[in-house]
């Protein structure tokens, strides 16, 4: 089944750039381009989607769709993607990304505390700083494949990670970290003398929230939220025209059949550190948004539990796939925020209906999955995955899907033949 | 010179840790092809066999002592630990006392019944997966190792301490010839030290000079032909991955009185640990330990106030930094056998 899915990844391209050819969409197939559009839909519409219980409901603390957990999705989203332009193409499993996103999240609090409160240069700068020292790192790592290459690069992170909390303090500003203060005078805003600068773009304040209420629902609609979510939206297309593209072909090939690629007269290198550094690109993105909503950042930002964290979420998703990525970072995310609030109070008022020694079983039962157990729920889950499912949440909805398929064809073919 | 002598000693102990946690890596590795990612939260499992053997042997029941009175002149309750009422008070007491070496007796039977069920329940079906799905999987399983143990013993670090005969430090410089109080070294330190020694030395002479060891290095060399001879290599395989899940536990075991167990210990050293592994070289026995040994030493010398001076923030890359540079030059590790993990 997997042999399947990967052959239409290979052939599209072709059938792609011949659509594209023929004016198609955004140089996108129509698959490729129903599935963008879903994701711009789900994206726009998040604080819709999130928010699916009124307020003051039993459910309501299911609700996502506050701003900053909306924030967190698509940023991580971002990083997820880059990384799976890097593992899911090539196959290369970098146990250090946390450390791009911290070195671009250093960069725009930077240019955010010297230069303008305006998020663009920030950004800018983040992905500039991080694709330099991706650079570096990739030109070393790459030099080794498989186990060898995750170590250094786990090196280089908590390598980072050491620098930035020790040595480096005047410039990472330690355990403490850096943030926006008042004695920062940005030499391109006019501030008034004890004014704050605040994150903004040309002169919308990031954290600027329209709130609609209807009837018992409350959306919110920030401006940061739909900063990141159009970035998101930017960077999950340049990801589906990479993996369309004959450079992705090129990853692809890298991870199929190193040796065979030799033989043909292509070296692997260039490619494989060009994805290094697209992915450290993003990575740096990531970070450059996250500081653009919270300006703020702490060195914990590169230890190699962050680094874990995206690998976690890629194969969830799916690795290799589109959409995977950004749906597992969705998922972690939600777990992290939503389902670690729930305590035993909760689980008792869910359970009040069963009677009191069957509702104590079944509290003691689900509690240590919940709440601050969560990361037990997350582990089980994510071994279920690797060892069933490889192809993480998208085969497993896919395998539903033909399921139900199949189901529907076999009616209509008992329908034909009672016919 | 008395500087030099304490870093070294310093180094021993973290050096011991770190050499038996890549023992054991490297035991999995060569004999399975698996990379273990769960090895650190086997090491943490161990440090947590001391801590549940030392509240089995607390174990107390409350008994009315009628010779005391509490303040309310009602007949004192007292608790009273199990093992009194048993051995004895004297014994009693000892036994709690030593908790923490009597937990390797406990430890080594549960460790190696770990090591089997993952072996037979999880491992054994990723031999024919790619190296990065294994990594993945015993990632995962070290997470819920360690959330499991954060549900039953909390999140903080249980003090667990080393037996009273052991507390206190060694005047070590005095036996040297330098001045009392310039090189102290603490006991448990240097017990833990000859232990992972012995351990060392246990498991290469159980590989060097029995039968089973000797079946199982051929197995290392050539499965497939030791397989041909009508030997059932994957039983023996099986062991061998209790072995060194017992290795790790005993290391932790003996480590809880070094640092109080907590339930992410295993990830801290686990990190370190496969450094170590790669650096010494993959599949290499010998270069493990040395290995372990070798940044050990390096470490506890980059944290010199003298060096410190001259290179700040040295001491906490050093390992780091030398992995890199090995991998660099010597992409086999320092004794990495040729072919093994080069794909």
């Amino acid at each position: 089944m997997t042999d399947q899915t990967t052959q239409t990844g290979a052939i599209a391209p072709q059938a792609d750039r011949s659509r594209a050819a023929s004016g198609g969409f955004l140089g996108l197939g129509f698959r490729d381009f129903r599935l963008l559009m879903i994701v711009v839909a789900l994206t726009l519409l998040a604080p819709f989607l999130l928010n699916p219980f009124p307020e003051g409901s039993a459910m309501a603390q299911f609700n996502a769709g506050y701003p900053d957990l909306m924030q967190r999705f698509v940023i991580f989203g971002i990083f997820a993607i880059g990384f799976n332009i890097l593992f899911g193409l090539t196959g290369y499993l970098s146990f250090g990304h946390a450390a791009f996103l911290g070195v671009g999240s250093y960069a725009a609090i930077w240019m955010m505390k010297l230069v303008t409160t305006n998020i663009i240069p920030g950004i800018i700068a983040s992905i500039i700083f991080a694709a330099l020292f991706a650079v570096v790192v990739g030109f070393i790592s790459l030099r080794r494949s498989g186990i060898y290459f995750s170590i250094l690069t786990l090196a280089f992170a908590q390598m980072s990670y050491a620098l930035a909390y020790s040595v480096l303090t005047p410039i990472t500003g330690g355990e403490t970290g850096l943030q926006i203060k008042s004695t920062d005078r940005p030499f391109l805003d006019n501030l008034e003398p004890g004014q704050i600068g605040r994150a903004n773009l040309f002169g919308i304040d990031m954290r600027a929230s329209q709130i609609l209420e209807v009837g018992g629902w409350q959306f919110t609609f920030n401006v940061g939220y739909y900063v990141c979510a159009v970035v998101m939206i930017l960077a999950f297309y340049m990801a589906i025209r990479i993996f369309r593209s004959p450079f992705g072909m090129m990853l692809r090939a890298v991870k199929s059949n190193q040796q065979r690629m030799n033989y043909t007269g292509l070296s692997p290198k260039p490619y494989t550190l060009a994805a290094f550094v697209i992915s450290g690109m993003y990575a740096g993105l990531a970070g450059g948004l996250m500081v653009a909503m919270d300006t703020q950042v702490g060195p914990e930002r590169m230890f190699w539990t962050a680094s874990g964290e995206v690998v976690l979420m890629t194969i969830l998703g799916g690795a290799g796939t589109l959409i995977g990525p950004v749906l597992g970072a969705g998922f972690i995310k939600y777990f992290e925020n939503i389902v670690s609030k729930i305590n035993s109070d909760i689980l008792h008022g869910w359970f009040a209906f069963l009677p009191d020694g069957l509702e104590d079983f079944m509290v003691a039962i689900v509690y240590p999955f919940v709440g601050k157990g969560w990361h037990l729920t997350l582990g089980l889950m994510f071994m279920a995955v690797v060892i069933f499912l490889p192809g993480g949440l998208v085969e497993g909805g896919q395998r539903i899907a033909r399921l139900f398929r199949r189901r529907k064809a076999a009616d209509g073919a008992t329908k034909s033949a009672a016919e | 010179m008395d500087q030099i002598i304490v870093q070294i000693l310093n180094g021993l102990d973290k050096g011991s840790a770190y050499a038996l946690i890549a023992l054991g890596l490297t035991l999995i590795f060569g004999t399975l092809g698996v990379v273990n990612f769960a090895h650190g939260a086997l090491f943490m499992l161990g440090a947590f066999c001391a801590v549940i053997f030392n509240r089995l042997l607390s174990l107390s029941h409350k008994v009315v002592d009628e010779s005391r009175t509490d303040f309310l002149g009602n007949p004192m309750q007292v608790d009273v630990p199990y093992v009194h009422e048993w051995f004895g008070q004297a014994a009693g007491d000892a036994l709690i006392n030593w908790s923490v070496p009597l937990s390797i007796l406990f430890a080594i039977p549960v460790m190696l019944l770990v090591g089997v069920i993952m072996e037979r329940g999880l491992i054994k079906h990723f031999y024919k997966r790619p190296h990065a799905d294994q990594i993945l999987v015993t990632f995962g399983l070290a997470i819920v190792l360690q959330e499991i143990i954060k549900y039953f013993f909390g999140a903080n670090p249980i003090q667990t301490p080393a037996p009273d005969a052991f507390r206190g430090s060694l005047d070590f410089g005095v036996w040297l010839g330098f001045d009392p109080l310039t090189i102290m070294y603490p006991y448990w330190r240097l017990v833990y030290f000859f232990f992972a020694a012995i351990i060392i030395a246990g498991v290469f002479a159980f590989l060097q000079f029995t039968t089973f060891g000797m079946v199982v290095r051929a197995g290392m060399a050539d499965r497939e032909t030791v397989g041909l001879l009508g030997i059932d290599i994957d039983k023996r395989f099986t062991f061998m991955f209790g072995l060194a899940a017992a290795v790790a536990g005993i290391a932790g075991v003996m480590y809880a009185p070094i640092v109080a167990p907590n339930y992410h210990m295993g990830m801290d050293f686990l990190v370190l640990s496969f450094v170590v592994v790669v650096v010494g070289g993959m599949g290499s026995l010998p270069g493990a330990v040395a290995a372990g040994f070798l940044l050990g030493i390096l470490e506890s010398f980059a944290s010199m106030p003298a060096v410190t001076q001259f290179l700040p923030g040295i001491n906490q890359i050093i390992i780091y930094l030398v992995a890199i540079i090995v991998l660099l030059t010597r992409p086999r590790g320092l004794m990495g056998r040729k072919g093994v993990m080069e794909e």
